[in-house]
């Protein structure tokens, strides 16, 4: 299920990208937290529940967007630009 | 000789490089987006179609002529997006790029940081589908997208009806608007709103254009709580007639805006309290010039005033600093824009009236209500510690971590402040100001420093 | 007017750690604070409780602190998230290993159960640190708590024992009438009392010049900074021989790491300061090598007096009868600070410390000129 829904600029080319190992399609200027909402329902774990979270302020501000790239590179899904062949990593959060 | 450097790339930002480069000053321009426009008039990414009417509505001609402006400009500035300053000392910036970071020296700064949304919690904010107003617009203009596909608005503020508007326009299911303010505030407000009368009949068209094509708005009612199974499934609301329930997917809540300081006090501006914003702002005069010299604030980042405020102000303030370093400037064109700016403080206190911030929020806080959505503090966790006797921010954040998380209290230190002057029987502007740390944003470790 | 048998400049461990054991001892006290109690070095340093590294002069008297802090909850009312992780002393050079090897040699009867490791050893036991360290020191039953909680409950701890904590209350004058001391508040505050505390810190040397007795002390600002919350993986305290980075992950994740100096932005505040911060930045991976990826949300600094030969000042004023000095700890105070709140109540209570404290005197300045 999709957290986000899409109004406009469908029509772009698509880019593949792994989530959690997983394959899955974005569009071509898509951030990470469009593409990433757009196929499931949240983005990291929170830090001391483990409760799910899907970022809140969508503008860099409330730094609750974060994932980690294949690479190890930790990067905020609202203003990073997926990139075809990016290997997303949710973490689970932890419940303390 | 060392550079003139602004930071910001909003409307503030852009016209005050502008009004530099009209003098012959060669700016530094510093901006974490991508693209230039600021949150307000931000830039969809290159490859999106809409025009800008679809994107900016009534306000398309501004935007268009800022991102011109700006477009012309480019040969003439030393442009750095994507770039994050994360640390200001006298005479320095530390920025963050690609994970870089590297130090800029400047001779003078114009701060135009721009402003964030100011949350007031209600039970189930973390919720996924939960956004803030300005991330509902955003997930719009910048990304085609809504937050859901049933969503519902609430809080207060200008921007609560018109994206409302836009999602509606766009195509999105709106359930319902769900106003906190009543409307005897509204129409206790209309004398100042009529300085500007433009913006006022914006806001009242949009409010008719939502009734007329039924969608529900709802004055005087406040969101009671958010429930749902790992994401949004329902909400409650009350006003005067009780409460009610709604199934919605979404929600997009949020009142009124607050401005990003963090910069100006790492700069050592002085700050005051300022009763219109509910807040602690770096002091400025008329022109824009802080406590610090050399250093100069324009735009939503000192106090909240809106786009064309800011448009204003950043060339004020680019005035003001060429005046300082020996420049000749029209003192007439000087005069002219601080009336102007004169003109929408009155608007905006208005604007302060219609859209209350309610101040009995705080005391309808239940104790399990969570405040702070890094370090997971509740509302009763922070009154704990004020019934310990502390009631100064900083010493609550260090005793019970309110604010103490990710985004260094962006989110949560507005309710903080409120939470803290209920339980300690202060006035809110008499707990103090929570201070600004760097970084200002994280800073990853192993990064590379700028040769 | 008030009146106690103890009036005490500086809300700090030291200065709060004496009202409360005072306050049990039956005297009446008055705390004096200019800012918040525990909110300048005491409640903002790195939070390591560590008898390991210390000079030889400085062993009895931590050890003494080791003891109290086994009763931080009875004593203050909270455990402060102190943990005995173990602190753990990293060698990146054979001759740093063999400093601490000599280290363990000479601090021998004192407690420490100092356990050395070879790299092999380290790494089978420690496994989270870096290769670049090539051995270590382990002291098993130091540890870490959290001085922003700490350092205030010794002051909440002496008031419920009946002390008179005064916060926002800045001392603007102090005098002997040759019988008792008179201390005046910037808030209007009279106090008068047979005995004076100075423990303030940074600031400490103005008083201590005020009955003729300045001393070469400077303030130094230790950059610090915090991690977001981070899998947990190290279990022990962390430092480096030689000095550099040290570390600590708390329960909630986070990462505390200090190292370097920040500066002062005025006489009370301080910052880390861009290369501090950068410098802990880019040298923690080599250290701590799972650091790679995450991100610092939070620096700060702090202000601390340092006394050219790093032992702070713990004793009788050499010029005046009834005022005792405690300061200049030199960024390590956290650990001993309660024991040397003990140490002065025994002067004041017993007529002497259980702990010999000659080593701390003031007197050993007075042949310096200060300028």
């Amino acid at each position: 299920m999709a957290l986000l829904t899409r109004l406009a600029e469908g029509d772009r080319p698509a880019l593949d990208f792994t989530l959690d190992g997983k394959p899955a399609i974005g569009l071509l200027g898509d951030t990470l937290l469009t593409a990433v909402l757009t196929c499931s329902e949240h983005l990291r774990g929170s830090d001391f529940s483990a409760e799910p979270r899907a970022g809140f302020c969508l503008m860099g501000a409330c730094q609750d967007c974060w994932v980690r790239l294949g690479d190890g590179r930790r990067v905020r899904a609202c203003s990073t630009l997926l990139e075809a062949g990016q290997q997303v990593i949710r973490e689970p959060g932890r419940q303390l | 000789m060392k550079p003139v450097a602004i930071i910001g790339a909003g409307p503030a930002g852009i016209r005050a490089a502008q009004t530099l480069v009209a003098h012959g000053v060669y700016p530094i321009l510093l901006d974490e987006a991508a693209r230039g426009g600021g949150q307000i008039y931000r830039q969809q990414p290159a490859n999106f179609k809409r025009s800008p009417a679809k994107l900016y509505g009534f306000e398309a001609h501004k935007a268009s002529a800022l991102h011109q402006t700006f477009d012309a400009l480019r040969e003439q500035l030393d442009y750095r997006p994507d770039t994050l300053v994360w640390n200001a000392e006298a005479g320095l910036l530390d920025t963050l790029h690609e994970g870089r970071v590297a130090r800029v020296e400047y001779a003078s700064v114009i701060v135009a940081t721009g402003a964030t949304d100011r949350i007031l919690p209600a039970p189930g904010w973390t919720l996924p589908g939960v956004y803030s107003l300005g991330a509902a617009q955003i997930a719009l203009k910048f990304q085609g997208c809504a937050i859901g596909e049933r969503v519902v608005f609430a809080g207060s503020g200008p921007l609560l009806y018109l994206v409302a508007y836009q999602y509606a326009r766009a195509g999105a299911k709106v359930l319902a608007v769900l106003d906190s303010s009543p409307l005897s505030a509204q129409a206790r407000a209309l004398p100042g709103l009529l300085a500007q009368p433009a913006t006022l009949a914006k806001g009242l068209y949009y409010r008719a254009w939502l009734t007329s094509h039924g969608i529900a708005v709802h004055q005087g009612a406040s969101l009671s709580r958010i429930d749902g199974e790992r994401r949004v499934q329902s909400l409650k609301w009350r006003n005067a007639k009780g409460e009610q329930a709604l199934d919605c997917d979404a929600v997009a809540f949020a009142h009124g805006l607050r401005s990003e300081t963090q910069l100006a006090d790492l700069l050592g501006c002085e700050f005051s309290w300022s009763h219109l914003n509910r807040a602690w702002l770096p002091q400025r005069d008329p022109a824009g010039r802080s406590s610090v010299p050399g250093v100069y604030l324009a735009g939503d980042g000192a106090g909240i005033m809106g786009a064309d405020a800011a448009e204003i102000a950043g060339e004020r303030a680019a005035l003001a600093l060429l005046e300082d370093l020996g420049y000749l400037v029209d003192p007439q064109r000087c005069a002219q824009l601080e009336q102007s700016l004169e003109r929408i403080g009155r608007f905006r206190q208005g604007l302060e009236r219609a859209f209350v911030l309610p101040t009995d929020w705080a005391a309808h806080a239940a104790d399990d209500l969570m405040i702070c959505r890094c370090e997971e503090v509740s509302a009763g966790e922070i009154r704990q510690v004020v019934g310990e006797g502390h009631w100064e921010i900083n010493r609550v954040k260090a005793h019970c971590r309110v604010g103490m998380g990710r985004c260094q209290g962006r989110m949560c230190g507005a309710a903080a402040a409120e939470i803290i002057a209920s339980e300690s029987g202060r006035p809110v502007g008499e707990i103090g100001r929570m201070r600004a740390q760097a970084p200002v944003k994280p800073l990853p470790f192993g990064l590379e420093i700028e040769p | 007017m008030i009146e106690v048998d103890v009036v005490i400049i500086g809300g700090g461990i030291v200065g709060a750690s004496a009202a409360l054991f005072l306050s049990k001892a039956g005297r009446r006290v008055a705390l004096l604070e200019r800012d918040f109690c525990g909110s300048h070095s005491s409640g903002v340093n790195y939070g390591g409780v560590r008898r390991q590294g210390r000079p030889l002069s400085q062993l009895p008297l931590s050890q003494r602190a080791h003891e109290i802090w086994s009763q931080l909850p009875q004593l203050i009312g909270i455990d402060g998230e102190y943990q005995r992780s173990g602190h753990l002393k990293l060698a990146r050079s054979p001759d740093d290993l063999r400093a601490l090897h000599d280290y363990a040699a000479n601090s021998q009867g004192f407690g420490l159960d100092l356990q050395l490791l070879d790299r092999d050893q380290l790494r089978a036991r420690f496994p989270w640190v870096g290769a670049v360290a090539v051995g270590a020191s382990l002291c098993p039953d130091d540890g870490h708590a959290n001085p922003r909680l700490v350092s205030p409950a010794f002051a909440q701890a002496a008031r419920r024992h009946g002390a008179q904590v005064f916060e926002q209350c800045a001392v603007s004058h102090v005098e002997h009438d040759g019988q008792r001391f008179g201390v005046r508040t910037e808030t209007g505050l009279v106090l008068q009392a047979p005995w004076l505390l100075n423990c303030a810190g940074a600031w400490a040397s103005h008083f201590a010049g005020q009955f003729g007795e300045a001393v070469p002390m400077h303030a130094g600002h230790p950059a610090m900074l915090v991690t977001e919350p981070l899998p947990l993986v190290m279990d022990a305290s962390t430092g480096v021989e030689g000095g550099g980075i040290y570390a600590r992950q708390v329960a909630r994740g986070n990462c505390v790491l200090g190292g370097g100096q920040g500066f002062a932005l005025d006489d009370a505040r301080a910052r880390p300061g861009q290369n501090a911060v950068i410098d802990i930045l880019r040298q923690a991976v080599e250290l701590y090598p799972f650091l790679e990826g995450a991100q610092a949300i939070r620096t700060w600094s702090g202000t601390e007096g340092y006394l050219p030969d790093r032992q702070p000042v713990i004793g009788h004023s050499s010029t005046q009868p009834g005022l005792l000095h405690a300061f200049g700890f030199a960024g390590a105070g956290f650990q001993i600070g309660p024991a040397v709140g003990q140490a002065l109540t025994e002067i004041i209570c017993c007529g002497a410390s259980k702990t010999s404290l000659d080593a701390f005197s003031i007197t050993r300045f007075h042949s310096i000129s200060v300028a």
